[in-house]
């Protein structure tokens, strides 16, 4: 094993190249604009379809999900409504939460409908939505998620919840664990503070 | 030679665009992936898809830079393609001497690759669909219990590391048709960024923190996939725009009705 270990060292040294700067001037958005990844059509729990792009304009919490998740998904979910409570204790005004999900086979509208209904949360400023049209996969690129279909019908994946701010920028990322990360609630603030 | 004339008719109205690639369908099936699953190996259900014979060369890529400006080196946004994109290419329009047309072209970001398979109404193979295909060789299905067969593509690996990918095609295909998987080239897949080895990872960006030497090997049921285990350990080293000397790719469609 400890000439495996030395080989991947070697891939990583020659593999990993550092993240480049902005190169070209921004056109109508940022460079570094998650709203840049190719056109994306959601439609989310009211049955309301729109532009993934459509979003820019004001900052929001931006994560994915699927819903027949059992532990993280829920929590993730839960998570995202505490940080809300923690805003406005802390003087912020509510943040647009807008959560894909990576199983469109399974998640249909009513089913993002239920899920809305159990955990009490509302369009348009809590939404729950599916890909209709375009690369999901791309959105969880630049968003840093990642997930993985498993033989029993479930995801291999992670939980990354992240901050954009109006035009797309990633200000911040949370796992939406039990524990709120101050930084994040912080960064929030911060941005509204801006505005 | 009326029948000879009339094939080549066919041959012309079959053929859509210029660079057209070969694909060949892979019929379904189930068989043992070598990276567990919960800590123990999984049997995998595969449904009938079909799969680039090659992988992207850089003829085929320089097509595609062509048709979308946008992913041409110096026009890409670096939120989809670090410094290294196409960083062996003379210029954004020209692969020029260390890029031959019938190399598989590397530097490539995951981005890019999504991008290039859309644009030819594909996508990138999933993990087990590309463990599945490179698990046979010339005669079997699944040849991975052949240690010989094994230590062929290791010492192939290590002979070419530090070099880039060599000609497409100089070896045989295997049972289903499909050349060139296991020892030319690391290849991305459409999920390579979930293949840690723990289901539900809760942490952010745990993906590549996680694929550590041992942490790779953890997820392996079958540990005298030493080559895989190298793919594996180099694909989660890298980050969606990362663009990688060794890296290329090739696309699979879904097909009608599986």
């Amino acid at each position: 094993m400890r000439s495996f270990c030395v080989l991947w060292l070697l891939a990583c040294i020659t593999l990993a190249p550092p993240f480049a700067a902005a190169a070209t001037p921004a056109a109508t958005l940022p460079q570094d604009s998650a709203y840049r990844i190719p056109p994306l059509l959601l439609r989310d729990q009211q049955g309301t379809t729109f532009a993934f792009a459509s979003l820019r304009g004001t900052p929001r919490l931006v994560g994915m999900f699927y819903g027949s998740c059992q532990m993280v998904c829920p929590l993730e979910i839960e998570t995202l409504k505490r940080i809300e409570q923690t805003l406005h204790r802390r003087g912020g005004t509510p943040v647009s939460v807008l959560l894909v999900s990576f199983d469109p086979a399974r998640d249909d509208v009513a089913r993002l409908k239920q899920m809305a209904a159990e955990h009490h949360v509302q369009a348009p400023l809590f939404r729950l939505a599916r890909p209709e049209h375009g690369d999901e996969g791309m959105l969880a690129g630049v968003l840093g998620i990642a997930y993985r279909p498993l033989p029993d019908g479930s995801f291999s994946h992670n939980v990354v919840v992240a901050l954009l701010d109006a035009d797309g920028r990633l200000r911040a990322t949370t796992d939406a664990s039990a524990t709120i990360d101050p930084a994040f609630v912080q960064a929030i603030l911060d941005l509204q503070a801006a505005r | 030679m009326p029948a000879r004339i009339a094939g080549w008719l066919m041959l012309l109205a079959l053929a859509p665009v210029a660079m057209a690639a070969d694909y060949v369908a892979i019929p379904g099936g189930h068989f043992v992936s070598a990276l567990a699953v919960d800590s123990a190996a999984a049997r995998i259900a595969i449904k009938p898809f079909a799969m680039r014979v090659e992988p992207v060369t850089n003829a085929e890529y320089l097509h595609f830079v062509r048709a979308y400006p946008d992913w041409q080196r110096g026009q890409v946004t670096p939120l989809f393609a670090g410094s290294q994109y196409l960083a062996a290419w003379r210029d954004p329009l020209t692969p020029g001497p260390d890029a031959r047309p019938d190399q598989p072209v590397t530097g490539v970001s995951w981005f890019a690759a999504r991008a290039f398979c859309a644009g030819e109404q594909a996508r990138l193979p999933s993990w087990y669909e590309w463990e599945y295909v490179a698990a046979a060789d010339a005669s079997r299905r699944d040849a991975r219990g052949d240690p010989a067969r094994n230590q062929q593509i290791l010492g192939a690996i290590l002979a070419s590391t530090g070099h880039l990918p060599g000609r497409i095609g100089q070896h045989p295909a295997n049972v289903f048709g499909v050349r060139d998987l296991n020892r030319l080239l690391w290849e991305w897949t459409g999920d390579y960024a979930a293949m840690f080895p723990n289901a539900d990872a809760r942490v952010a960006g745990a993906g590549p923190s996680l694929a550590l030497c041992g942490g790779s090997a953890l997820a392996f049921a079958d540990k005298s996939q030493f080559a895989l285990m190298m793919r594996v350990a180099a694909l989660t080293a890298l980050q969606p725009a990362d663009a990688a000397p060794r890296v290329g790719f090739r696309c699979v469609r879904d097909l009608p009705g599986a």
